[in-house]
């Protein structure tokens, strides 16, 4: 990325994270937001990040890669499954980062 | 005639600071992701300047991170700032939720709330403004807990970078890896209902399927599929009950 596309990048989501914040907090003091929009945004978040996430654990190189060699779907399940228990943000990221990097860096190889 | 006493108000001051204290919980988790935030821009060849305008002036932590990762993907702006505004469409909930609450405050307080809302300060602040007191000073709490989220975000961000630069080979340790198991944390504790968890199931395949879509395209098809499908579950609940 060159300098200008950097600039353009910041000032774009600069306008388009700001356009949604301040223009639904001036709106929300006037008017109440119609309840299908309503609904519509609470499935955004999940949609956004699932749809991101999910091809990075499958797809790590492009490609198909479903296997116990796959060190990004191996950690990403082990990572849903303990924040579906835990909910707990912070020990999902720990526990999920530590297992991919001693999978990926093959830790477990180089020390026995 | 004697007046009542008025009641006793909290002052500015006093509202600003308790903003600040009940933000603390969340800074404890916002500083990995900060340091991470800068660390990641690095290696995946952003500038430094570039890595700390969008914390200063951007300042919506996830959508920095999916614009790092856009960035190392060599995905083109357009698609970056498409993705950001979708990302961050679920601040329209918060700022429709806080929005009846601010209705008195002048221009450039609400420009200057508007702009530092985050997932953090909302959670905090709209239980401040839910308690049923008439403190007519609730907006220096928001005040408070979105200053100390802004200072300790541009902290983080410029460790990250200096570690960031300092580290060499960084990139082959799959740091952004920490990006995917953060989205994973988000999201999984949000899957509630059945609407949820068809949106989020929807929503994958189809952008595992259109993985291969030129700028990203499969990502905005499969976020779109999953709202809708979602739609329609929670649609159906509603006639069904």
């Amino acid at each position: 990325m060159n300098p200008v596309e950097e600039i353009l990048m910041i000032v774009g989501m600069m306008v388009a994270t700001y356009g949604v914040r301040y223009g639904f907090l001036a709106l929300s003091g006037r008017a109440q937001l119609p309840k299908t929009i309503e609904d519509a945004l609470r499935f955004v978040p999940v949609a956004v990040l699932s749809a991101l996430s999910v091809p990075l654990i499958i797809k790590p190189a492009g490609s198909w890669f479903i296997s116990f060699d796959n060190a990004h779907l191996v950690a990403g399940v082990v990572a849903i499954i303990v924040a579906a228990y835990s909910r707990h943000l912070l020990l999902t990221i720990v526990l999920g980062m530590g297992l991919f990097l001693v999978l990926h860096l093959n830790l477990l190889e180089q020390l026995l | 005639m004697s007046n009542p006493l008025p009641p006793v108000q909290p002052g500015m001051r006093q509202e600003l600071l308790a903003g600040v204290r009940d933000t603390f919980p969340l800074i404890v988790g916002a500083i990995p992701f900060g340091i991470l935030f800068g660390a990641l821009a690095i290696t995946n060849g952003m500038s430094w300047w570039a890595a700390v305008g969008l914390s200063t002036i951007v300042f919506a932590g996830s959508s920095q991170f999916v614009a790092a990762g856009l960035v190392a993907q060599g995905a083109g702006v357009g698609i970056i700032v498409i993705t950001t505004f979708i990302v961050n469409l679920r601040h329209a909930l918060y700022a429709a939720s806080l929005g009846p609450y601010l209705r008195t405050l002048n221009q450039r307080w609400l420009s200057m709330l508007a702009f530092m809302l985050t997932d953090e300060t909302y959670a905090v602040v709209i239980k401040r403004f839910e308690r049923n007191d008439d403190s007519a000073n609730k907006h220096w709490y928001y005040l408070g807990s979105a200053l100390f989220m802004y200072i300790n975000w541009q902290i983080c961000t410029l460790i990250g970078i200096v570690t960031g630069s300092r580290l060499q080979g960084m990139a082959d340790l799959g740091l952004e890896f920490a990006m995917v198991v953060t989205f994973i944390g988000i999201v999984i504790p949000l899957i509630r209902t059945r609407p949820m968890l068809i949106c989020a199931l929807v929503a994958s395949i189809v952008a595992l399927v259109l993985h291969s879509l030129p700028h990203q395209l499969g990502l905005l098809l499969g976020s779109l599929a999953g709202i809708v499908a979602g739609m329609i579950v929670l649609q159906w609940q509603r006639t069904t009950q």
